[in-house]
């Protein structure tokens, strides 16, 4: 009975970190950023030696079996690191198959994405707050119409297409009924792209609105969980940075206008952890502490939606604390600016999940 | 992680919603607080420990319920209080943090005396911590104890003493060892508010009630078998009591609480026959502010873990009270909010009668800014997150380490934070401003 990281999920997040911290210098950080389609594939190839493609595939299709939580350690991980890895679209099609693939489809896909074989890229035709195109139709198992901004599709083999009434389908990305546009993204560690779907063949998933929405809710959480990893960073850098520049003769850290920002921050910061850490166990849990199913949708929405916003303030302050070299492309902060600000956007913003959260309590219509 | 609700915690939720059945209608109305407890609040208090909602963790032989912490136990009994609008017993300072400071610090004898009356609000304590001269700078407390004979003899005057005017006994901070550096001076006394020589003047604040007082001391004789921990050992008792107060004043369940009335204000409340939750713009805060409470709730789960485990918590436990009280101002904003022009109206009825729900909303509104200045105000509270939680120097010091403020001096109520800790002296040397 207790609410903290279980020492293997603290093990792994160490060993995660590690990982990152040795394969991932500022260095290629900055060369991956200048190539599209802004996918490490020598890092995801060393993360996969770690089991992260398998992460959520159960033991009997070869994967570690592990949960929601455990993806949002690995996430949170990724997100302090920026990581340039297609994780959570990953993760999301792992967990639309478990949920609603069939037990041939199962067998067909589970292993598949445990060997490292395939690699899903998102995309939503509504139900995510999407701002561009998402008229995607399905019909007679063929599927056409345009997603804007669809998640992961960096060098995917297939994509997750969810519709707006919570069917889900899976297609080929090299099929000549599918184009993919890679479009430069705004966080050039994570691509977005453009999919416009004409007569592609579909392999139905047997989903409910219902699975749809424990999809986005699970992906929702997991970008929270990034976006805490990367806010943290950030903090840390700003710490740090403030006890190493002088000014006046002082180290700036020692100025209340300075230390009261940083005090802001984690203020607002900490906190988070707990509510991601519950969100990602109620996604597991399905039925924490007898609340039923809408603890899980309405902390996913608020989790989103909350770290969303602290992040963006986090990473404002974190960069003017930095004072000109923040803004600066020199040390590189602006990679963890943008990477907060993507994730915001991605999946609907605080505004949309929190109108989701509205709605679930009987608040909004 | 596991916040599994095994048969045991199904089991006490059944029997505390069964206690609500039979006895709920007996629950004094739920806020409020600072007041002296009238008799229905002591039986209530007395069932709610019976029963082990009150004082679950307090050993038996102390007159607590006895049993270990479990982070659930207490969730479950907070929240079918709270869902039933359930008053969940008494928070004083006695009971949130001297009971805690005895049980880490005192004497067997100071435990046996004092924690049973304290839990079952017979005893109510005030604390005597801040004087003219050292509200923030506590450290600089000059109230002299000089000992003579079996006797400490006290001479001072402390300040924002809240309940003192009803208090039976008071904690007291207070400078035994003048000769001695200002934090290795002070010593913690525990002493009746009935000895001769204690003159309570109350303060009038602007809630308009009375909640605080001034307190003077002349030739004031406290036993000195009535110190804790030992003579010089003041400040390290403080700061465990002062830790407790944080967490009561940052408490999460009791932001849980105001925002399920804050729900049901929103709903009953119309503005030209439109529920007010129907309109984005207050609904949008009202799921702002839903976010954050959910976020201190788990953080909430996360220290109580910690604590059952032994743990320190350090930055996380140090946010709590800066957090908790900002977000239980922007709390009542919003219900006065809610209530508009209409919510204008009024009428305090003093401490010893039930105010009606705008007045109440107006007076948390007001006394939550109090909230944010006593217990170490905020930006205090900023200055120990950013040097103890983060590990920043401090600002450079402008008054000798042993200068003690003399007593009436507004000026000194410096900035100072409460650690010894000194400033990085690299910070200071020309090697280091020239680094960049």
């Amino acid at each position: 009975m207790d609410f903290a990281l279980s020492e293997e999920q603290c093990l792994f997040d160490t060993m995660l970190r590690g990982f990152l911290a040795e394969h991932l210098p500022l260095e290629r950080l900055r060369a991956l950023a200048e190539a599209t389609p802004g996918f490490d594939k020598p890092l995801w190839r060393g993360l996969c030696e770690l089991g992260l493609q398998g992460l959520l595939v159960p033991e009997r299709f070869g994967g570690s079996g592990l949960g929601v939580l455990d993806a949002a350690v690995a996430a949170e991980a990724l997100g302090a690191a920026v990581a340039p890895v297609p994780f959570i679209g990953l993760a999301m099609a792992t967990l639309a198959m478990m949920q609603a693939g069939s037990p041939t489809q199962q067998d067909a896909w589970l292993p598949r994405i445990a060997d490292s074989e395939v690699l899903f890229g998102v995309g939503f035709a509504g139900l995510a707050g999407q701002t561009g195109a998402a008229n995607a139709t399905l019909a007679d198992d063929r599927l056409s119409g345009h997603i804007t901004s669809a998640l992961d599709c960096g060098l995917c083999s297939h994509l997750l297409v969810v519709l707006g009434d919570g069917r889900m389908a899976i297609v080929e990305t090299d099929d000549p009924g599918v184009r993919m546009t890679p479009r430069p993204s705004l966080d050039r560690t994570r691509p977005i792209t453009d999919l416009a779907f004409d007569n592609a063949p579909a392999e139905l998933l047997n989903a409910t609105l219902d699975t749809a929405l424990r999809v986005l809710d699970a992906g929702r959480v997991l970008l929270a969980a990034g976006t805490l990893g990367a806010a943290q960073t950030m903090l840390d850098r700003a710490v740090a940075f403030a006890k190493e520049r002088v000014q006046f003769g002082r180290v700036i850290g020692s100025f209340q206008g300075v230390k009261y920002m940083l005090a802001d921050m984690v203020t607002m910061l900490e906190p988070c952890r707990g509510l991601v850490w519950y969100a990602a166990y109620a996604q597991d849990a399905r039925n924490v502490r007898d609340a039923g199913p809408l603890e899980a949708r309405l902390t996913a929405c608020h989790a989103k939606a909350h770290l969303g916003d602290v992040a963006r303030d986090v990473s404002r302050m974190a960069t003017e604390v930095h004072g000109g070299m923040g803004f600066t492309d020199l040390l590189g902060l602006h990679f963890w600016f943008k990477r907060i600000a993507f994730n915001r956007q991605i999946l609907g913003g605080p505004e949309r999940c929190r109108e989701e959260a509205a709605i679930l309590q009987g608040w909004a219509a | 992680m596991d916040l599994t609700l095994t048969d045991k915690h199904r089991a006490l939720r059944a029997q505390v919603q069964g206690f609500i059945r039979t006895h709920g209608q007996d629950s004094p109305k739920p806020g409020g607080g600072r007041k002296r407890p009238d008799s229905k609040t002591l039986d209530w208090q007395k069932l709610l420990i019976e029963h082990g909602y009150a004082a679950r963790t307090v050993p038996r032989d102390y007159g607590g319920f006895g049993v270990a912490p479990d982070v659930l136990d207490l969730a479950v009994i907070a929240e079918a209080f709270s869902h039933a609008n359930l008053y969940q017993g008494l928070t004083n300072q006695g009971i949130s943090m001297l009971v805690p400071t005895l049980l880490e610090v005192g004497t067997e004898e100071q435990r046996r005396q004092w924690i049973g009356p304290t839990i079952r609000g017979e005893v109510i304590w005030c604390q005597g911590y801040s004087e003219p001269g050292s509200g923030s700078d506590l450290a600089a407390a000059s109230t002299r104890a000089v000992l003579d004979g079996a006797d400490f003899v006290v001479n001072g005057q402390k300040v924002w003493t809240s309940s003192a005017h009803y208090a039976d006994m008071m904690f007291l901070l207070c400078r035994t060892e003048p000769d001695l550096p200002k934090h290795e001076g002070l010593s913690y006394l525990l002493l009746s508010m009935r000895t001769p020589g204690i003159e309570v003047r109350p303060l009038k604040t602007m809630t308009g009630r009375s909640e605080f007082n001034e307190v003077f001391f002349t030739d004031v004789r406290v036993p000195a078998q009535q110190i804790v921990l030992g003579r010089g050992k003041g400040w390290h008792v403080a700061n465990i009591t002062l830790k407790h107060e944080r967490l009561m004043i940052g408490d999460a369940g009791k932001m849980t609480h105001r925002l399920e009335q804050l729900v049901a204000l929103l709903r009953s409340t119309t503005t030209n026959g439109r529920p007010l939750i129907d309109m984005p713009e207050f609904r949008d805060r009202l799921l702002k502010l839903q976010g954050e409470v959910l976020a201190w709730k788990a953080h909430n789960l996360r220290l109580l873990t910690e604590a059952a485990r032994g743990e320190e918590s350090g930055v996380k436990r140090m946010i709590v009270k800066y957090g908790g009280t900002t977000l239980g101002f922007r709390l009542s904003a919003l219900a006065v909010d809610a209530l508009g022009a209409a919510g204008l109206a009024f009428e305090s009825r003093g401490e010893t009668a039930e105010d009606d729900d705008a007045t109440t909303w107006n007076i948390d509104y007001i006394y939550d800014v109090g909230l944010m200045i006593g217990g170490g105000s905020n930006n205090i509270q900023k200055n120990i997150i950013g040097e103890r939680g983060l590990g920043l120097p401090r600002e450079p010091k402008v008054q000798a380490a042993s200068t003690i403020a003399p007593a009436v001096a507004p000026a000194a109520i410096t900035q100072t934070a409460m650690t010894p800790a000194a400033m990085t002296p690299a910070a200071m040397t020309p090697a280091a401003m020239n680094r960049r």
